[in-house]
């Protein structure tokens, strides 16, 4: 190898390594913008997958709680939403929550919650969910793979998972994300 | 009025390491009830739960974080360890709810590869750069030829008499 072409290919190599680190980033960045990529999105193992056992507690004057079995049973899909009275997106969720109850059936679990706090904010303004079950201690959720609260689930007749989201439901994640699954399992 | 200044001074730096000393090391467990009865069992579970992160504050072990979800977690440790589940099973527990997103320490996979290759490729690359220049290094520089003696010489007496 002669002196020139040591030098260009010196030249050439960390050019060429800029060059693909910036367009890695690029493409991150991209699919940030677009939603396709997610770098705080944990992975839950859950998804394509039966749903855990559990069975939950009513909350007052919401009616009775639910379980596997009642989730099992379903023949039409069902949006699963872990809340809690003392969390500010689940707050915020809520008027949205309200407008994609008319669209598909919303359960709701209240996360380690007190029983009288998450039924005042159920009912605060109408509750958007068909049936809410409490869990108090926080296991059901840790069952779920659940890491903080918002966090929805789609799931499909039989019992299985089809959808995990980890931040609040938007009318946008509605319909890019979940209606799309629903639909493919009619 | 120097030597109170004095007699402060030193007490506050008694004070101050009296207190560092008796902060003692910042215990995980946020609360005693929490530990298992049996000493085995306990380090057992904080073994574990070291290899756990916790999905609140995503660089902490559940262990060392305070988090809600932490506590519920190593409860969950402790409820599989103190019914003798091993290690493995437990992790699997954990995995199968939470990913492998969930161990600090990444397995290895075809995904992993190129990070738990990469202090033996990063020792690798610097010793054959450094032993490709250490061998430059000893090649001595082609001596002069005549034509570049001459105008050497001829430099340097112009640069002397000026």
């Amino acid at each position: 190898m002669n002196d020139l072409t040591r030098r260009r290919l010196l030249t050439a190599i960390p050019i060429a390594g800029a060059g693909v680190l910036g367009l890695g980033f690029w493409k991150m960045l991209g699919g940030m913008g677009r939603g396709s990529f997610d770098p705080h999105a944990i992975n839950a193992p859950i998804l394509d997958r039966p749903l855990p056992d559990f069975t939950l507690p009513g909350l007052p004057d919401q009616g009775e709680g639910f379980g596997a079995a009642d989730l099992r049973a379903q023949t039409a899909p069902v949006l699963l939403n872990f809340f809690a009275s003392w969390c500010i997106p689940c707050v915020a969720e809520m008027p949205e929550l309200r407008r994609i109850a008319a669209r598909v059936p919303l359960w709701g679990i209240a996360y380690k919650d007190k029983p009288e706090n998450a039924a005042r904010f159920v009912a605060r303004d109408g509750s958007p969910f068909t049936r809410v079950g409490l869990d108090q201690s926080g296991m059901t959720a840790i069952e779920w793979g659940v890491s903080g609260v918002p966090e929805t689930f789609l799931i499909l007749p039989g019992g299985k998972i089809a959808w995990h989201g980890t931040a609040e439901i938007t009318e946008e994640t509605f319909n890019r994300k979940i209606a799309p699954r629903m639909k493919a399992a009619r | 009025m120097d030597g109170l200044t004095r007699f402060t001074r030193q007490a506050r730096i008694i004070v101050a390491i009296v207190l560092f000393a008796m902060a003692g090391p910042a215990w995980a467990v946020d609360d005693p009830s929490e530990m298992l009865p049996d000493k085995k069992q306990e380090q057992r579970a904080e073994a574990i739960g070291a290899q756990l992160r916790c999905l609140v504050c995503q660089n902490e072990s559940i262990e060392d974080s305070s988090a809600d979800l932490a506590r519920d977690l190593r409860h969950v440790v402790r409820e599989h360890v103190a019914q003798g589940e091993s290690d493995q099973q437990i992790m699997q527990w954990m995995t199968a709810r939470y990913g492998d997103f969930v161990r600090l320490q990444p397995r290895l996979t075809l995904g992993t590869f190129l990070l738990w290759a990469m202090p033996v490729l990063a020792v690798l690359v610097g010793a054959t750069i450094a032993a490709l220049t250490l061998r430059r290094r000893q090649t001595a520089p082609t001596p002069l030829t005549d034509e570049e003696r001459r105008r050497l010489a001829e430099l340097s007496n112009a640069t002397g008499n000026s």
